[in-house]
């Protein structure tokens, strides 16, 4: 069962992955994506909106996707809503299994979909108070199309 | 009884001007490309937010959905434009 959160507040990689492994002894791997703010082109903060109750089952959607391609021992997905400024993190997807091709490639899997497949949408605001929605790219469109199922 | 309540998300929703309604679509409204054409009629805002449909997404319920997507009473219909998380 993955632990799934969205949430203001900055999170601790490494402490998700103390609260992931702890006390186990079946976890041969564990793989992490955190997905951080960057500053570009002066970028103040980032804000991001999201679906209340449709993003939740979409994340849940997505990880139960994960564990039935991958056997996974451990799934941790926490993304970041409200205002994100540059350096921090915004997204963690954290995967664990008892072997490391299933961490990595499971990793991999939840970025990519969670990218086209859950209901998020960045604002960029710059030090002038001036703001733009940023659009949808479609190299994550690509990306998100080779896990397509068989 | 033919209310649904349609949430805007992102761009749409700052075109539109809110962030939801409860609207009565007449009796023709029966799935999302329909729908998307009746609320375009309703104000300047919405015109502008569904001028190009194309560039607009839609959930139904709390699941993506395509076009031609049936909607009826009682139903949760968001709009907002394609997803930017991660």
């Amino acid at each position: 069962m993955a632990t799934i959160r969205v949430q203001e507040d900055v999170f601790d990689p490494q402490a998700e992955q103390v609260a992931l492994t702890a006390g186990r002894a079946d976890i041969g791997g564990v793989a992490a994506f955190t997905g951080l703010c960057r500053a570009d082109d002066g970028l103040a903060a980032l804000v991001l909106e999201h679906y209340p109750g449709m993003t939740e089952r979409a994340l849940a959607e997505i990880a139960a996707e994960a564990e039935r391609r991958w056997p996974l021992t451990g799934c941790t997905v926490i993304h970041r809503v409200g205002r994100i400024l540059p350096g921090e993190p915004i997204v963690l997807v954290m995967t664990a299994s008892a072997h490391r091709q299933a961490a990595l490639e499971s990793c991999a899997f939840l970025i990519d979909w969670l990218k086209t497949r859950a209901p998020f949408w960045k604002r960029e605001e710059f030090p002038d108070g001036t703001g733009r929605w940023v659009e949808a790219r479609a190299e994550d469109d690509a990306a998100a199309e080779r896990w397509r199922s068989p | 009884m033919n209310g649904m309540r349609v949430l805007y998300f992102a761009w749409v929703r700052h075109k539109i001007g809110h962030s939801q309604e409860d609207i009565s679509p007449p009796a023709e409204v029966k799935d999302i490309a329909s729908l998307m054409r009746w609320l375009a009629t309703r104000s300047p805002g919405h015109a502008q937010a569904f001028v190009q449909p194309a560039h607009v997404r839609a959930a139904v319920n709390h699941v993506f959905c395509q076009p031609d997507h049936p909607v009826r009473p009682g139903d949760e219909v968001a709009f907002f434009p394609p997803v930017t998380g991660g």
